[in-house]
């Protein structure tokens, strides 16, 4: 039975999005020095939405200066009880305008308005509320009686969550004393310099949060500036192996948050139906933009049939279209790029011999745009079930035994998430001990909280977000270190 | 043991007209002892510059069977219970005060200290095993949490062991320094492959044998001989080396190259310390740096 729906879209009226935007340095919004400028779009419709600037060596260094001497005269030296009171506000300035922010965020970004509003806000508000509680209470976080500041951050996000992802890098910096200087992505930078309109009304101090937009030359030059004590990166694995060599022979801290080839585990004794709801949260998700993404579909081969013919029929109720419609579930591929590369990746897995099924889902006509895409018959050596390919492509392989499943779903250089469906809770138990992941969500999947700490083995990356372990990555302990 | 020495030795006086047996320095990888594959040794000689002993120039070759050694051993090493691992270190300082007289004798060669001094070294490197010991059943509490998560959830943070950690042993603290280092490392549940200091190698040698008559599985702990410069490369460049202890690297240089080529699989870095004061409160640092945070999602309902 199919259900047909009338569009129900949210308004764009809630959102002013100015024809240009400056670089937000010192507190307030400047031209760029030496840089030039680039188009932010709508990936739904290709809509020019707004110029943003791009920032150059002179603004990277005048934004680096601003958030050093922010740091030494007024957020390093504040209480952490101010700082606290300072984060709180801006917690609350984001639950106030968490629907405009939603709306922004689905404009730039081009994931679904149900996810935006329901999912990526809410996170983004609490990530704040957590952290500035955390402000005035670092004594008691178990990094020493006396932890410090480690100084300037320089942080770099992605484009797939681009406010959660500032929250998960600027809250705890913060909280922790630090000041930043924030890149956001180069195809999703409009929720970050509303957040520079955010930290206006919370009368934050000038230069504790700098914001400058650009692409991959200006990241480059901000986590190398010499005047920078701490990068925090967030992004494909080949930029962070980048950045940790740039970083080599440097005093600087790093933590980075990489790519992932997370594998779901489906035994034959889980609730199929349930399974299979977190199969797709797990892969669909955001069009399947999630470094933890669920790519790799582990089922046990007595339930394979079952579980692939429940997820089909699964998949074609999905509907793809417009992100702003509420009864969205699949939105646009962010950008021409990540298309053409989840093409790339998808034509390969067709010439290694796997076998494709995409949903029968109508395509828009303009925008960027992929359907939910299952391979069966892939093997561990196939392209698809090794590479990141950061789009709504599952990779469905079978075992036999629970060791079987350890060293398949092990058997891959990252180590970010993977996932257990099982009723059995001693099994549940033994597998989370065996994956070498820093997430296993068990009988669910990518679910995502401030107070869980978030993070990788292997080329996933180093370091921690989250939790009282995140707050490791932006102090300066007893040891030194 | 009994090794010519430039100063009189304590204690150890036997038959005037007996001609010692010397010991042959070997490397100690999986638990056995054996020489480098490439052949080489090396002149070891006191601080006073009299000879002790040839030791063995490891090569990479050497390295990369250390990194076998080491992966094979993660397994099982990883997976006994803290209870377990603390009890293997605590043996590891029985075994080493067992044979304190050694040990001091090796420090004091080496260093170049008194026998006083030289036992304030050895009884403070048995001591660190001591402590350590008392941290395995204990990390998991101190770096783990239950984190109250806003839903129906159960979430719990726990340390794991990152896997095989290639370190280089301090140049200067022959003993404490090396003890300083491993402790730390294995307690977790790594496995470790160190380069012990170039120039003093030769108490990393009998803390090898310590090592092989305690309870120390074999590949948890593998000891090299020989030049860090040269061996460091291919291990932290190595896919199946998960963290690399820069620690007792003296050349800037060397470091930021070695930096580099941990980058190549995103293997964890701790920047060398050329400074540090062994004699000190170590604190969490090091067993911070060699550990994985993992989290642990279920859903709660009936």
């Amino acid at each position: 039975m199919t259900f047909e729906y009338a569009p129900a879209p949210e308004s764009r009226s809630l959102v002013d999005i100015a024809s240009s935007y400056g670089l937000f340095i010192d507190g307030e919004f400047t031209e760029p020095v030496d840089g030039g400028s680039f188009k932010t779009t709508n990936p739904a419709t290709e809509e020019v939405l707004s110029e943003v600037s791009e920032a150059g060596a002179d603004d990277v260094d005048r934004a680096v200066r601003a958030a050093r001497s922010a740091y030494e005269r007024v957020w390093g030296p504040m209480s952490g009880r101010d700082r606290a009171k300072y984060l709180f506000r801006i917690a609350r300035l984001i639950q106030e305008r968490s629907r405009e922010l939603a709306v922004l965020e689905t404009l730039d970004n081009g994931k679904p308005i149900r996810e935006s509003r329901d999912v990526d806000l809410p996170l983004v508000a609490a990530h704040f509320f957590y952290h500035a509680g955390w402000a005035d209470k670092l004594e008691h976080a178990g990094y020493g009686p006396d932890p410090r500041p480690i100084g300037v951050a320089a942080q770099v996000i992605p484009w797939n969550f681009p406010l959660l992802m500032l929250a998960w890098k600027i809250a705890p910096a913060l909280a922790c004393g630090n000041t930043v200087v924030l890149k956001p992505a180069e195809t999703t930078p409009l929720s970050a310099l509303a957040f520079a309109d955010i930290c206006r009304q919370a009368d934050l101090p000038p230069g504790v949060v700098n914001i400058l937009t650009g692409a991959g030359e200006t990241g480059r030059l901000l986590v190398e500036h010499p005047g920078v004590d701490k990068v925090a990166f967030t992004g494909s694995t080949d930029v962070g192996k980048s950045i940790m060599r740039s970083a080599a022979g440097t005093s600087k801290r790093l933590t980075l948050e990489l790519g992932g080839k997370a594998a779901n585990v489906i035994f034959d004794d889980a609730p199929i139906d349930q399974a299979v709801e977190g199969v797709v949260n797990g892969i669909f998700f955001n069009q399947g933009h999630v470094c933890c993404a669920g790519s790799r579909l582990l089922v046990q081969e007595s339930v394979a049939e079952e579980v692939v013919a429940s997820l089909k029929r699964r998949l074609g109720t999905l509907r793809l279209g417009d992100p702003l419609d509420k009864n969205t579930d699949i939105g646009a591929i962010n950008s021409a790029a990540q298309l053409a590369r989840i093409d790339a990746l998808v034509k390969s897995g067709e010439d290694e011999g796997a076998d494709r099924w995409s949903a029968p889902c109508a395509i828009p006509e303009r925008g960027w745009w992929f359907p939910p895409t299952v391979f069966t018959g892939v093997t561990q050596a196939h392209r698809i079930a090794r590479e990141e390919i950061f789009g709504p492509v599952l990779s469905v392989l079978t075992f036999r035994t629970p060791d079987e499943a350890v060293e398949k779903a092990n058997n891959t250089p990252y180590g970010l998430s993977a996932g257990i469906w099982t009723e059995k809770g001693s099994r549940i138990l033994w597998m989370a001990e065996r994956l070498r992941a820093g997430v296993v969500w068990a009988n669910t999947f990518n679910r995502f909280d401030p107070a869980s700490p978030f993070g990788g083995y292997k080329e996933s990356g180093f370091g921690r977000e989250g939790g009282v372990q995140g707050l490791g990555a932006y102090l300066t302990t007893e040891e030194g270190r | 043991m009994s090794v010519p020495s430039d100063q009189p030795k304590e204690g150890t006086s036997g038959p005037v007209d007996r001609l010692e047996v010397r010991k042959t320095y070997k490397l100690f990888i999986g638990g056995a002892f054996p020489r480098s594959e490439s052949g080489r040794t090396y002149e070891v000689t006191s601080a006073a510059g009299v000879f002790l002993a040839n030791a063995a120039k490891a090569s990479r070759k050497d390295g990369r069977d250390a990194v076998l050694a080491a992966r094979k051993a993660f397994g099982g090493w990883s997976a006994a219970t803290a209870y377990n691992r603390g009890q293997v270190l605590y043996r590891v300082a029985e075994v080493m005060e067992g044979r304190r007289a050694q040990f001091v004798a090796d420090v004091r060669d080496a260093e170049g200290l008194d026998d006083a001094a030289a036992g304030r070294q050895v009884d403070a490197a048995v001591d660190r095993w001591v402590w350590y010991a008392g941290w395995a059943d204990k990390l998991a509490q101190a770096l783990g949490s239950a984190n109250p998560v806003a839903g129906p959830y159960f979430n719990f943070s726990i340390p794991e062991p990152t896997g095989v950690v290639a370190a280089v042993a301090p140049q200067d603290s022959s003993l404490l320094g090396l003890v300083s280092v491993i402790a730390p490392t294995i307690v977790s549940g790594n496995a470790v492959i160190v380069v012990a200091s170039t120039l003093r190698p030769l108490p990393a040698i009998s803390l090898a044998e310590a090592l092989a008559t305690s309870d120390v599985p074999a590949g948890v702990v593998n000891i090299l001989t020989g030049d860090p410069v040269e061996i460091m490369p291919w291990l932290a460049s190595h896919a199946d080396v998960n963290a690399v202890d820069l620690t007792g690297i003296v050349d800037r240089e060397v470091a930021t190259a070695l930096e580099r080529d941990a980058a190549g699989t995103l293997s964890r870095v701790r920047r060398p310390e050329p400074d540090s004061d062994w004699s000190t409160d170590p604190g969490l640092s090091r067993i911070r740096s060699v550990v994985e945070t993992k989290t642990v999602w279920h859903p709660m309902g009936v």
